[in-house]
């Protein structure tokens, strides 16, 4: 283990909660004073409010906030679907605002193009960046084979179950040739049973590979489990509330869920969050 | 249930109306005395159906092969159309309602200026199916590309794909199934084409034989006609039908509001 991390993970222990410092790895991703506000009828509506965030080399960052905390937006702008009113997006340095084709996105829900096989699906986000399909094809074999969808390479998007497609969209993504994976509440259309299934896929897979992710939820239990770093985003504008350094070591096992650690982060996310969203609805009866 | 019985279900109940439907004009042509000249029996349309059809093999195969050229350029033509005005907004917003308008025009009036300007041969006639048939194919290939899935476009945009890479991989494939139930009403636009084209001008094919049977009043010979005319159309829909069917194998009958 590289010493950064060594200290990263277990100095941070004692004031796990507080603590909000970078890694000493390079950053892939910065976002800088990120600020919008849409036209909704008449009134404009302030969605972001200045964020900060990086997500640097290898790192698992996961951004939770209150449900219509413009967390969708915040992707959006990063994956340069809009134009933010104020800030800049930075990949490994450069100016990427408003640009798109940066990050292989995994959406909310799966988007798997039903005319396409399992196999050409997967592949697409590599044929989207310029690989001849069948080389792209090649590559995706192994993969699936990883991923569990072994056999289903020939197979449609219909004959697959809700959690098999998470997959599959998660596949296209990883193999997309961006450095950062930006996955968007990927496993919320999900069962509670299937959910969990596919968190601990995705944390045994990531914590082979170790991609840049940003990661979308509004799952506190969810955030812990799988990422190293938390952002917790405010209620509408967003500003970024609170940042938390995960302390527990990798690999990670699903039974950390029962530690006392683990449930007291657990339970004082909660309560933030809990505030948050009070805070919303207040504002939202006052209007 | 087997799938012969299945088909049979839904089958039987038209063929037993047909059934009567022909039964009563029999007994009714039999019962009034009426004319042949003014309305054979249905007997009588069979037995020159039998002994005349097969010197109206030439004239079918006239009339096929119009039909499927006409369809073949009006579907490539209403095909292009509908990339045209789908790619670039501005002409959509100029051309749609003159396309339109271009419907209210009969095309029994359209048929004889046709024929002035561009003679007796193949290419008014081609212009004429074509007028008819690139409609219901532009109409609704521009509706299907216009409703792509907006998260699938999204995901396209985030992973930064070109306008031409969302056209190629994802828009017009969504569109197949539209473009297809434009296709469909096509095929069967296009025979009534071929058939006014024939009529208007021509010197082979049903439509003409329609024409010269009537004018010496053997109304069982227009019946035998519109029979094969009603064979061809039948058969144009099928063959796109199954198409249809081949190409739908991938996906499972699309869900309403998704």
């Amino acid at each position: 283990m590289p010493a950064e991390e060594h200290e990263r993970i277990h100095g941070s222990g004692a004031d796990a909660g507080i603590s909000g410092q970078q890694s000493a790895r390079p950053l892939v991703l910065e976002v800088a004073g990120l600020t919008k506000t849409y036209r909704e009828g008449q009134s404009p509506v302030q969605v972001l409010d200045g964020i900060n965030l990086s997500v640097a080399e290898g790192e698992f960052v996961s951004i939770v906030g209150p449900s219509g905390s413009g967390k969708s937006t915040l992707f959006h702008l990063i994956g340069g679907l809009a134009e933010p009113d104020a800030g800049r997006v930075l990949l490994r340095g450069r100016n990427i605002t408003g640009q798109r084709g940066h990050i292989a996105y995994v959406p909310q829900q799966p988007a798997l193009f039903p005319w396409r096989t399992i196999q050409d699906n997967v592949a697409l986000g590599m044929e989207i960046a310029g690989t001849p399909r069948r080389e792209a094809r090649e590559q995706t074999r192994e993969w699936l084979l990883k991923a569990g969808l072994g056999g289903y390479e020939q197979a449609y998007p219909h004959m697959l179950s809700g959690g098999m497609q998470q997959r599959a969209a998660f596949l296209r993504g990883l193999l997309s040739p961006q450095e950062l994976m930006a996955l968007d509440e990927p496993f919320s259309a999900l069962d509670a049973l299937t959910r969990s299934d596919m968190q601990h896929w995705l944390l045994e897979l990531w914590e082979k590979h170790r991609r840049s992710v940003l990661f979308i939820t509004h799952s506190i239990e969810e955030a812990l489990l799988l990422s190293d770093r938390i952002i917790l985003l405010s209620g509408r504008p967003a500003r970024v509330l609170h940042e938390l350094t995960v302390p527990f070591a990798r690999p990670r096992r699903p039974e950390m869920a029962e530690e006392p650690e683990f449930l007291r982060l657990r339970r004082e996310l909660t309560e933030l969050m809990r505030g948050e969203q009070r805070k919303m609805q207040e504002g939202g009866a006052a209007r | 249930m087997n799938p012969v019985r299945a088909v049979w279900k839904s089958v039987w109940p038209p063929l037993v109306a047909v059934l009567f439907f022909l039964l009563a004009w029999e007994m009714a042509v039999d019962l009034f005395q009426v004319e042949k000249w003014i309305l054979p029996s249905p007997s009588d349309i069979g037995q020159e159906a039998a002994t005349g059809a097969s010197g109206l093999w030439d004239d079918t195969k006239a009339t096929l092969r119009l039909t499927l050229e006409g369809f073949a350029v009006g579907s490539v033509f209403g095909l292009l159309v509908a990339v045209l005005l789908h790619r670039i907004p501005f002409i959509k917003s100029a051309l749609y309602p003159l396309l339109i308008l271009s419907q209210n025009v009969p095309t029994i009036a359209l048929g004889p200026l046709l024929m002035i300007w561009f003679g007796f041969g193949i290419l008014p006639k081609l212009i004429l199916i074509t007028l008819v048939c690139f409609f219901p194919v532009a109409v609704a290939t521009m509706d299907g590309l216009a409703r792509t899935d907006h998260v699938m476009r999204n995901y396209m945009e985030m992973a930064g794909a070109s306008k031409g890479q969302i056209f190629r991989k994802l828009e017009f494939p969504y569109a197949i199934p539209s473009l297809l139930s434009g296709l469909k009403i096509s095929a069967t636009y296009s025979v009534m084409g071929a058939i006014i084209s024939e009529w208007l001008g021509a010197e082979k094919g049903i439509g003409y034989y329609m024409k010269m049977q009537k004018s010496t009043f053997r109304t069982d010979r227009v019946f035998v006609a519109i029979l094969i005319i009603v064979a061809i159309s039948l058969a144009m829909f099928v063959a796109v039908a199954a198409v249809e069917r081949l190409l739908s194998r991938y996906s499972p009958p699309r869900k309403s509001g998704r």
